[in-house]
């Protein structure tokens, strides 16, 4: 794993996902068509978007405060966050809907803050879908085209060319009305696509389907989007929806940016508390670095010793945390064998004993509640690989956790 | 179902019907004495219809119903645009100066008591004629007192239909390339229009009623017919006045049913379409 | 800041100067010259007298208070103003107390006929006002029609003298201004939600209880909505006084008329206006008040 961890803040987190870009674990990447794969190289070019020092100001309160971003042409950007994060503020600011208290958005090296919406070449699809009702599915698409005056010919070839890219091809005639929701989700994406946008915005793009729906419409969305090869940066506070769709992602809080990276980065190398505890679910275990080697770390807290196979930039005794993703800890009746263990060096560390607080069946999965005997709480979850459980275990149980030094994290922040 | 939500229920529906038949008592009375063969008792002696051709030869209030039709039909057209504007910026613009006192001025007409609108608007009529020699006291004036009155009026449906619509549709409309002035007119304006009808018809009602303020900015030669009929009213009951009525009554009825039963059928058909379209 | 251009802000400051000029014009400024006229003796038709004057390098400001001090002083006028607002409370009282239970009523009635109520009260409200007001003479008079029913009844032997009497005000204003009283109740039930009650009632409390505790509570706006759209115009009504009322029944509209129109003292009439005008300066305070809480209630 790589070294991660150290007091990282704004700038820092941005260029060290610029940086991170590379070494990206292929599995985690959602279905892309090859073309949309490409994501600009590092600092070499500037970036398509490039957002710096972005602030807005509300009265009092910051919802921006200080982002700066710069996203590839090509990319799917995911901004994530609870609500309150600043992160719609963010979409409407790029969509210029509202006006940044400071700072600036340079989109293909043009400075857009100042140009009025309808100027920008920029498109939205809205939450809410805001189809106009009183056009038909029809009008709705070729309204934009309309505006720029185009000959209506040109404008009805393109909005057949949309119709069929969204495979509405004989609803044209319908009022918005007339549609179901997942129809009238298509129809708002094939307008906001219809003039070939340089960028396309998506405000919380899958909030207002239902699960069955949901899950078929994000390989949909992400696969039109990929066949036009458009920009694209969506707002959601769906981290599932994020990680799935998005080739990278910025965690926010109170208006600031806590990382930036791909899903898998995000998931696997988080680096603070926040985003460990946002996305998924994590355990915490705060302690204190014992030993603090180029290769290793050994962090002493109240549940075990940690031997972590990364090294991290900071002093001995500095107080941190280390996560442990609940997929990632092993449960059995008996203590881990020296042989079970990744390395001899190992031995001794990363395992707690517990007993079994509750069992929550999910048929997929199983989650488990272990109170160790320290007193805290963790979670592990276990996949049902199998129809018949080889290993079984009960409420009440005493069991051994334990987990591998290099699934595991350490937090500074 | 238990005696205590039984007698709730005829209790309702008593008080409703005693409620209803207060409120239509005095028009069943008009239309019915309409009919009457007698003049001054409200005696009812014999059914005839002498009323209605004493109307037809009556160019006093013919001639006050054509004007106040027209007058109607003006101030009508010119509150609903000044309303809708009023509208307008009391939804759209949150914070500009006056905006209080704009707010203010825009409802008041809907509260205030009709003498002191009047009696402040002509006083300022005069001074204006004093200086600049007009305008006369007649048709325009009274034209100025209604579109004021309607105004607000107008400003309240609009304002109401106005709030219901998502602001995610304007900023759509300006995210795919128009210009302020176009969401107004592509966008806004066409779902609006509903609430332009009514707020359109609620001030033709209320100018063709209007009588207070009729009387003070109207000049002479100027009698609007609720002018006319109030004159009468004041002398004692002429049951020309209840011809007069009954037709209201008959046309205004006619009016509110066709267009209740058109909206209700409108709004059923559309229901029934959402409902197929979600299961498709 | 960054450099904005706002192209909009031309265009937004024609939007809000058309109705803005128009108000100012139409409503502020004939108001401006009543206060200014209540202030002075002269006849408009001799010109307006100027309130300052300038002689010799000295200001004056000539402030005439004797139309206000003869209101005052007046037992007549105070009498009609108190009177006024005697009669505008009774009719809105009356009106919540007729109103209340039939909006509550209609409110609970089966979702398919509520349309027809409503319009069902519409109805009278587009039909004249005046021709209303009109046939209530017919009803009420000496020789009307309630009177020819009571005595083929037998219930009474003489007519009941009922027309220009308190009792025939009262009923002509109560029965005119009804309306404006259902529609805000109404609107406000039919949105609450049933789900309070079952709440209330899940609790422990009686259907009356319920109802004087959470119904009415949760109604408050749309009483206070209700009762401002009555009382404020009530103060001021002119046509039903003059058509129903008598010489008993003293209401300031009346009285504004007939000092306008038959005195000719207009800057007296001018001091009743601003006097009226803050009288209802508290209600109406209070109905703009319920008019800028509206919309945020109409979202949540």
């Amino acid at each position: 794993m790589r070294a991660m961890g150290s007091r990282l803040r704004g700038n820092d987190i941005q260029k060290a996902g610029v940086a991170a870009r590379s070494p990206i674990k292929l599995r985690f990447l959602p279905i892309l068509s090859s073309a949309a794969m490409t994501i600009a190289p590092p600092d070499a070019s500037p970036p398509f978007l490039s957002i710096r020092n972005l602030v807005k100001e509300f009265d009092t309160v910051r919802a921006v405060d200080d982002v700066s971003l710069s996203i590839g042409k090509g990319e799917i950007f995911a901004l994530l966050g609870s609500s309150g994060c600043g992160k719609s503020t963010l979409l409407r600011m790029l969509a210029g809907f509202e006006t940044p208290t400071a700072g600036t958005i340079a989109l293909a090296g043009k400075d857009i803050v100042g140009v009025p919406p309808y100027e920008r070449p920029i498109n939205m699809m809205f939450q809410s879908y805001a189809l106009f009702p009183h056009l038909t599915v029809w009008d709705n698409i070729a309204f934009g085209l309309r505006r720029d005056g185009l000959p209506k010919d040109e404008v009805a070839s393109r909005v057949e060319q949309m119709l069929a890219l969204v495979q509405l091809g004989s609803f044209g005639k319908r009022k918005p009305h007339q549609l179901s929701g997942g129809q009238q989700q298509r129809v708002a994406l094939a307008r906001s696509l219809a003039k070939s946008p340089q960028l396309l915005l998506l405000d919380e793009p899958l909030g207002a389907l239902d699960k069955k729906l949901r899950e078929r419409t994000q390989i949909e969305l992400v696969n039109i989007i990929g066949q036009v090869g458009v920009t694209c940066v969506m707002v959601t506070h769906d981290q599932a929806e994020a990680m799935s769709m998005a080739t990278r992602i910025a965690v926010m809080s109170e208006g600031r940016i806590l990382q930036v990276g791909a899903p898998g980065e995000i998931y696997e190398t988080p680096n603070c508390r926040f985003v460990a505890d946002f996305i998924g679910s994590v355990n915490l275990f705060e302690g204190r670095v014992r030993e603090d080697a180029p290769d290793h770390v050994i962090v002493d807290s109240r549940e075990c010793s940690h031997y972590v196979s990364h090294g991290i930039t900071g002093t001995a005794a500095m107080e941190v945390a280390v996560a442990v993703r609940p997929e990632k800890i092993a449960l059995q009746a008996t203590a881990p064998s020296a042989a079970q263990r990744e390395s001899a060096a190992e031995d001794g560390y990363n395992c707690s004993a517990g007993n079994i607080a509750t069992i929550s069946y999910f048929g997929n999965e199983t989650l488990y509640h272990v109170l160790l005997d320290s007193g805290m709480t963790i979670k592990v979850a276990r996949t049902n690989a199998a129809r018949h459980e080889q290993s079984r275990l009960e409420r009440g149980q005493r069991v051994h956790a334990w987990w591998d030094g290099s699934d595991i994290v350490v937090l500074t922040a | 179902m238990n005696a205590r939500s039984l007698l709730q229920r005829w209790f309702g529906r008593g008080w409703l019907s005693l409620g209803y038949l207060f409120l239509y008592l005095p028009i069943v009375v008009l239309v019915v004495f309409s009919f009457n063969s007698s003049r001054q008792d409200m005696v009812w002696s014999g059914f005839s219809t002498q009323w209605y051709g004493a109307l037809a030869n009556d160019a006093e209030i013919i001639n006050g119903f054509g004007l106040s039709l027209k007058i109607a039909v003006m101030s009508a057209c010119s509150a609903v645009t000044l309303g809708s504007f009023a509208a307008f910026v009391l939804d759209r613009y949150k914070r500009f100066t006056g905006r209080m006192l704009f707010s203010g001025m825009a409802s008041a007409p809907l509260v205030m008591p009709e003498v002191i609108i009047g009696l402040s608007l002509l006083l300022m009529l005069v001074a204006v004629q004093k200086m600049f020699g007009f305008p006369e006291r007649g048709m325009f004036t009274i034209w100025i007192g209604h579109t004021l009155l309607g105004m607000a009026y107008a400003a309240v449906v609009v304002q109401s239909r106005l709030q219901e619509m998502s602001p995610a549709l304007q900023e759509a409309a300006m995210d795919l390339g128009c210009k302020p002035h176009q969401v107004f007119f592509l966008v806004t304006l066409p779902n609006i229009t509903q609430a332009l009808a009514s707020a359109w018809l609620l001030t033709f009602t209320l100018s063709l009623d209007d009588v207070v303020l009729s009387a003070f900015l109207s000049g002479p030669g100027s009698s609007t017919m609720p002018i006319v009929i109030f004159s009468r009213a004041r002398l004692g009951l002429d049951p020309r006045v209840n011809a007069v009525a009954t037709l209201t009554i008959l046309v205004v009825s006619i009016g509110v049913i066709v267009s209740s039963l058109l909206m209700a059928r409108a709004e059923r058909r559309r229901m029934a379409q959402v409902a197929a379209a979600a299961k498709a | 800041m960054s450099a904005l251009k706002r192209p909009s802000s031309l265009g937004r400051r024609f939007v809000i100067a058309v109705p803005f000029a128009w108000l100012a014009l139409a409503f502020l400024a004939p108001f401006l010259i009543v206060l200014h006229l209540s202030f002075t003796d002269m006849d408009p038709a001799g010109g307006f007298g100027s309130l300052t004057t300038y002689v010799d390098g000295v200001l004056n400001i000539k402030v005439k208070l004797s139309n206000y001090l003869f209101l005052a002083q007046d037992e007549l006028y105070v009498l009609t103003y108190l009177s006024s607002l005697k009669y505008a409370a009774i009719t809105t009282v009356l009106c919540l107390v007729i109103g209340y239970p039939f909006a509550y009523f209609m409110a609970r009635a089966r979702p398919a006929i509520r349309p027809t109520l409503m319009m069902l009260v519409m109805l009278p409200f587009w039909t004249s006002f005046l021709l209303r007001i009109y046939a209530w003479k017919g009803i009420l008079a000496n020789q009307g029609i309630l009177n020819h029913l009571l005595l083929s009844l037998g219930v009474i032997g003489e007519p009941l003298h009922m027309m220009n009497t308190s009792f025939s005000l009262v009923i002509g204003m109560v029965y005119a201004y009804l309306p404006f009283m259902i529609l805000p109740l109404y609107a406000n039930l039919v949105k609450m939600d049933l789900r309070y009650l079952e709440a209330a009632s899940d609790l422990g409390a009686t259907p009356l209880q319920a109802f004087w505790r959470v119904t009415v509570p949760l109604s408050k706006s749309g009483i206070i909505a209700g009762a401002m759209l009555v009382f404020i115009p009530a103060v001021g009504e002119y046509v039903i006084p003059e058509l129903l009322g008598g010489p008993g029944t003293l209401m300031i509209g009346k009285v504004l008329w007939d000092e306008f129109f038959t005195n000719n003292d207009w800057p007296l009439a001018s001091a009743v206006t601003v006097v009226v005008i803050l009288l209802i300066l508290v209600p109406m305070a209070v109905f703009n008040k319920y008019k800028a809480q509206q919309p945020a209630e109409g979202r949540a």
